[in-house]
């Protein structure tokens, strides 16, 4: 058994590849040192707009694979895995057209490489859209530089080879394996990948199959492949104390006592700008977290000690009677539409902050050494890593190596590279290698949650119960212009253009705890809101709450801009009844069956929940139906049902009982017994089924998630009457009678 | 201070405070990584190893309760993924992140050691304590029913003897 571990280090062979390439089109082919080729590709995508307007370079790609003369194929996996199954199904693609057993596939981890990849990043379920065009483009194209090395080979023409499994096969020549042709293959012309064919769907051999995730041999064999599982030789462990009050920073503190502690061998202040706390650094994690008992820290709590949740609370029901500080842009006149509607319905709702709770906790390895700082980084967003660390040691980021871990979860906690940074400095102080890791407490109480929110909305139907206004008076967080991050909210979001009259204003509360990203952002907690209060309108109009979504679907053209495709929507949920078999007449008492539909990332999705709740208030949450459309290929259907059941039962928690409350700046859950991640007994049937659509392929790590809730609550009002406006379930009462 | 016991079949003699959790003495004193550190307060399940053949969190169990205890982690359920969970997890496409996974692992083969055989409600019973952030549930159940055939069938070719 080795002990002593590092992480897989990217083939040297491509940093001299680097070099040799010799650019011919967009291709860039090189022999490898034993034999072999290596294929680099680099050409224009055409991202879809909404990837460049989240700001990601889209616009050259890079993918790696090699072919050795043994004929295994090597593809480099360039984005980050944190659960997802990118590092599977990106090689998949390019296997596909390059037209290999998959038996045959080794992938590897790449480190981060802005010079040789693009968009490597995990986030927005934009890995799909971006590349699922490029990738397969990659493995076409080296299969014709393999089927022109055969043709020369034999003296035929090329038109007359085909390939299968990893051979070039000619009716009269016989076959001969990439491994063969492989060095051969190098001094072939490289065509431009826009212009190869691709394969036909019904073609496919390993897109569209249940692929096992690569890393699940390891997985269940206990290697290491964690950021968490780095091991250097000479390494320190470090732990971090900051300020339970987000924002606030050291005062003084007496470290004495830590440094005389076992195992430890430094402590010390950090206050820059991107980290402000103590530093405790040892032999052993274990020591130095027990050492930090013994810090006598005296901190400038500042400004946000004064906020809490019942605060804001308070606040957003006074500023929800009044007027919204800002109207976003709507359509038409809702306060008259509501002036004049036959009859109207009102209602508050609320979410709460969340944590994102990786099981993983936040960590990273850094070693500066000289001008040159080398970070092991679970990291969702290594570039700015990289420019962050760059800056945090006064380096060049160029003199900045970030190797891609394995990440024990995601969920978008990883984009804020707050751990990298204080890794960076604390290894300003320590001779070697240094790896911080936060505890459970600390990963809770500094989090960038999923900001909390409050939405006054007011609806008009007209005597036939159609909806002829719609009115949210949002109260989010934000000073001036500004929205906390990840607390602004689309004008878009259905159902505009759906009605006639459609208002969107906005009020904000400053906030000093720091917010973000969560799975499925922004549309995690809007679903909730804009889904249950549809059903609430569906059941004031007297009409089926499905059907509803449907006549509200209809209105597509005929009010302006709609932010939906209307039809897709449609799809999802005529799918999703009949799956469900939504409209059952003979469900017991007490039980009831909700529907939801969103659309984010690109996807379509629409659910269906039956839930029970006992004449005490007991809930059990009985089955859940999703229909989904991304599009007109699963590429993987192993890891996209998986994926599915992990978003519908994400959502279920949140729903649930999950809820991160600040009382005087600080945030009150530290652990996994005050903030509940969902049991195994806690897990419904689940059935997913896809409808298959002419759009091409989009991700799908986020988008089945929100629906949830708004199905959930729905349900629990088919089945006892109770309209739940907030969340978690677990602050109401459900008992009915 | 020493503490002797097995780990993975081999004796160990360990130099570490007695009060030290073995989660931490595997992971950052012997390099056994593949135990896992996710709450530190015997809530997640994520650092369940073998004591005795019986699962038990690791993260608050100190280094003197473990002298003369047989040791399993996940490293040595089987070096090579044989052991029938580990097939069936593999089988069964089971790890999104799969950073809860050997813990789940340990569980799991815990129970069927004592029950080759378990209900859905034996198994969630046995297994709630397992967190899984990504909500790999319904698959963890699957490949249990799984690993129990796979284990079965194993039995039988033996009992059967040739073949």
């Amino acid at each position: 058994m080795a002990l002593r571990t590092t992480l897989p280090k990217t083939p040297s062979k491509r940093d001299s590849v680097a070099r040799e390439v010799s650019r011919r089109g967009f291709l860039q082919v090189a022999a490898l040192a034993g034999g072999g080729m290596l294929i680099g590709a680099r050409f224009g995508l055409e991202a879809p707009r909404a990837v460049q307007a989240a700001g990601v370079d889209g616009g050259v790609l890079n993918a790696f694979v090699s072919i050795t003369p043994d004929g295994a194929v090597t593809i480099m996996a360039q984005n980050p895995e944190i659960g997802q199954g990118i590092k599977t199904m990106l090689p998949m693609l390019i296997a596909e057209e390059l037209d290999v057993s998959w038996d045959d596939v080794r992938v590897e981890q790449a480190d981060f490489d802005p010079s040789s990849f693009r968009g490597q990043m995990a986030g927005g379920s934009m890995a799909t859209p971006m590349h699922y065009k490029s990738m397969r483009q990659v493995g076409a194209a080296a299969r014709v530089m393999l089927i022109a090395a055969a043709a020369k080979q034999w003296g035929v023409a090329a038109e007359k080879c085909t390939t299968e499994n990893g051979k070039v096969i000619h009716p009269k020549k016989g076959e001969l394996s990439y491994g063969d042709l492989a060095t051969a293959a190098v001094g072939m012309e490289a065509p431009d990948p826009k212009s190869v064919p691709l394969k036909e769907p019904e073609d496919f051999k390993i897109i569209g199959t249940p692929i096992g995730g690569v890393d699940n041999a390891k997985l269940v064999t206990g290697q290491p492949l964690f950021g968490i599982d780095v091991e250097l030789e000479g390494m320190k462990y470090a732990v971090f104390e900051k300020c339970r009050v987000h924002g606030g920073k050291v005062k003084s503190a007496e470290l004495k006592e830590v440094l005389a502690s076992p195992g430890v061998t430094d402590a010390f202040v950090v206050e820059e700008e991107t980290a402000n706390g103590v530093a405790i650094v040892g032999d052993n994690w274990w020591q130095v977290e027990a050492a930090r008992a013994k810090a006598v820290i005296e901190w400038n709590e500042g400004p946000t000690a004064e906020q809490s949740s019942e605060g804001f609370d308070r606040e957003a029901a006074r500023l929800g009677g009044q007027a919204p500080e800002e109207e976003l842009k709507g359509d038409g006149d809702a306060a008259a539409a509501l002036g004049s509607a036959d009859r109207t319905v009102k209602a508050a709702y609320a979410y709460p902050f969340l944590a994102h709770a990786t099981l993983e906790p936040q960590n990273t390895t850094a070693h500066l050494q000289g001008d040159r700082l080398e970070l092991w980084a679970p990291t969702q967003f290594p570039q700015q890593a990289q420019s962050g660390a760059a800056q945090a040691v006064g380096i060049d980021k160029e003199n900045v190596t970030v190797h891609l871990t394995r990440m024990g979860g995601g969920f978008g906690r990883r984009f804020y590279n707050d751990p990298v940074l204080e890794a960076a400095h604390i290894a300003k102080r320590v001779d070697g290698p240094v790896k911080l890791v936060w505890s459970r407490e600390d990963d809770m109480r500094h989090d960038f949650y999923r900001p909390a929110g409050y939405h006054f909305l007011e609806g008009g139907l007209d005597a036939a119960g159609k909806l002829t206004a719609w009115r949210d008076h949002f109260v989010t967080f934000g000073e001036g212009r500004a929205y906390a991050q990840s607390a602004n909210m689309s004008p878009q979001e259905f159902p505009r253009g759906l009605t006639p009259n459609f208002s969107l204003g906005v009020s904000k509360m400053p906030l000093g705890a720091p917010t973000g990203v969560l799975r499925a952002p922004s549309s995690n907690a809007i679903a909730f809101v804009v889904q249950s209060f549809v059903d609430e309108l569906a059941h004031e109009a007297g009409t089926d709450p499905l059907e509803f979504r449907l006549q509200l679907l209809a209105e597509a053209g005929a009010h302006g801009r709609v932010g939906v495709d209307a039809e897709r929507v449609k799809g999802v949920l005529d799918l999703v009844a009949e799956k469900s078999g939504w409209g059952a007449t003979d469900l017991p008492e007490g039980t009831g069956m909700g529907v939801a539909f969103h659309f984010s990332h690109r996807g379509y999705f629409a659910e269906v929940v039956r839930a029970s709740v006992s004449g005490a208030g007991e809930l059990d949450v009985q089955k859940v139906w999703v229909a989904g459309d991304v599009g007109e290929q699963i590429i993987n259907p192993s890891n996209a049902a998986n994926q599915i059941q992990g978003a519908v039962l994400d959502g279920l928690a949140q729903a649930l009982q999950q809820e991160i409350t600040l009382e005087g700046g600080r945030t009150a859950q530290s652990n996994f017994n005050s903030f509940e991640l969902l049991r195994m007994n806690q897990a419904p049937e689940i059935e997913v089924h896809w409808r298959l659509s002419d759009n091409s392929p989009t991700g799908l790590g986020e988008p089945a998630l929100p629906p949830l809730p708004p199905a959930l609550c729905n349900a629990i009002f088919a089945a006892t009457g109770k309209r739940i406006r907030s969340l978690p379930l677990s602050k109401h009462d459900l008992s009915w009678s | 201070m020493s503490t002797a016991f097995t780990l993975n079949g081999e004796t160990k003699t360990v130099e570490a405070p007695p009060e030290m959790p073995l989660l931490w003495v595997l992971r950052d004193v012997l390099g056994y990584k593949g135990t896992k550190f996710g709450c530190g307060r015997n809530f997640c399940g994520a650092c369940t190893v073998h004591v005795d053949g019986v699962a038990q969190r690791s993260c608050r169990l100190q280094l003197s309760r473990a002298e003369g205890k047989e040791i399993t982690t996940i490293e040595g359920l089987s070096a090579d993924g044989s052991h029938p969970v580990q097939q069936a997890w593999q089988e069964i496409d089971v790890p999104q992140c799969g950073y809860c996974q050997a813990g789940q692992i340990m569980s799991a083969s815990a129970l069927l050691a004592t029950n080759s055989s378990p209900s859905d409600t034996e198994i969630d019973e046995a297994m709630s304590g397992n967190l899984c952030r990504c909500a790999t549930y319904s698959r963890i159940r699957t490949a249990i029913h799984r690993a129990s055939e796979i284990a079965a069938g194993s039995a039988e070719s033996t009992a059967g003897g040739q073949d």
